[in-house]
């Protein structure tokens, strides 16, 4: 029976879709079975960016309107045969989702696998409720930076209760990951402090990926970026997450990049 | 940061901009129009259902998309019965 997770933030462009490739192959990584599920009809990016956008046939609204079996749409991953993907549909409108439909899907995939995560598209419409409707778990993406932090504030608030967990009376759990962090600007003063956004949110912290060049290269070759360089900063903290997302006690560090001659010489000034 | 890192360092954008290229000459050429790999699907199975009996869960499409040329794969599982039924009946 698996463990249905959603990947959300309210703010666009904070790192979901990178997030849900990344956290998804580091737990098929340790053997899990893992699901990830495309919620942004319309403007998918989660098959871009698992390097799967060139065999896209069905998409979970062709699964929800019955026009394809979930066996037909999804897509196994090439590196990692414990990873699938279920795409969103590039075509149709996020009306085309509805909660039955969604919700057969999921109960479907709950048998077949360890993990189901879905990737929340931005905003708080139709396409991020149905994201979060059925989810045991939700992994709130965000930036430490304040609009980011509201944003999230305002989904935390939407998963305490518009699913259906929380409409049982029952608690969703929720862990913040924080992406994009730059341990250089934090000491500089300039970014908002990881205690500071966890105590605004009171809510526990998952993990602190670091801001890195890694997860643009990993993106343009169209792998997780724990497959990608499963020993840079970002897959790192991003495997520590998975670990820590199936129960492991995972001490929090903020991983680096080992710093080359250049970094030494000029990047040093900035702590 | 080493010479070899800077030539790595270079590497992944060129991959990228091919992948967008393929994919987006696709998107672009399938905007407005109904879907080409729906209605190949389709009528290859209203063709092969007219012979045999299908159940539509076996039917399995794969689909790559490459630079000059997409492949489409459509494996269909025909009981035995009825494949015997098209070697005799045609």
């Amino acid at each position: 029976m698996a463990k249905v997770l959603v990947v959300t933030s309210g703010k666009g462009g904070v790192g979901k879709t990178t997030s849900t490739a990344a956290l998804g192959a580091a737990l098929a990584q340790t053997g899990q079975k893992v699901a990830v599920v495309d919620f942004d009809v319309g403007l998918r990016n989660l098959d871009l960016v698992m390097g799967a956008e060139r065999r896209v046939v069905f998409d979970l609204i062709n699964v929800v309107q019955g026009i394809a079996k979930l066996s037909q749409a999804l897509i196994r991953d090439k590196r990692l045969e414990t990873l699938w993907l279920l795409p969103a549909s590039q075509t149709r409108d996020k009306d085309a989702l509805t909660e039955e439909g969604v919700g057969n899907v999921i109960k479907e995939m709950r048998e077949k696998f360890d993990w189901v995560i879905c990737d929340s598209p931005a905003g708080i419409e139709r396409g991020a409720t149905l994201a979060m409707r059925f989810a045991d778990a939700a992994v709130i993406v965000t930036n430490p930076e304040v609009s980011s932090v509201r944003d999230s504030d305002r989904i935390i608030g939407l998963l305490d209760s518009k699913t259906e967990k929380a409409e049982k009376g029952e608690r969703i759990e929720k862990h913040i990951l924080i992406t994009r962090y730059d341990a250089q600007r934090a000491a500089r003063g300039e970014m908002l402090n990881i205690e500071d956004v966890l105590e605004i949110l009171s809510t526990p912290l998952l993990g602190i990926i670091p801001e890195s060049e890694e997860v643009l290269r990993a993106s343009n070759i169209g792998s997780p970026v724990t497959l990608n360089n499963a020993a840079s900063a970002p897959a790192r903290a991003y495997l520590d997450a998975a670990r820590r997302l199936k129960g492991d006690d995972v001490p929090m560090a903020i991983p680096s990049d080992r710093k080359g001659l250049f970094d030494k010489l000029f990047g040093r000034r900035a702590a | 940061m080493s010479f070899l890192e800077l030539f790595r360092r270079r590497g992944s954008a060129p991959v990228a901009r091919e992948r967008l290229q393929i994919l987006l000459s696709y998107e672009r050429a399938s905007r407005g129009q109904s879907d080409l790999l729906a209605i190949l699907r389709e009528e290859i199975l209203s063709a092969i259902t007219k012979h045999v009996t299908v159940e539509r869960d076996s039917v399995q499409v794969r689909m790559d998309r490459g630079p000059s040329v997409s492949t489409l794969a459509i494996d269909v599982e025909i009981p035995h019965s009825t494949g015997m039924l098209l070697a005799t009946g045609s």
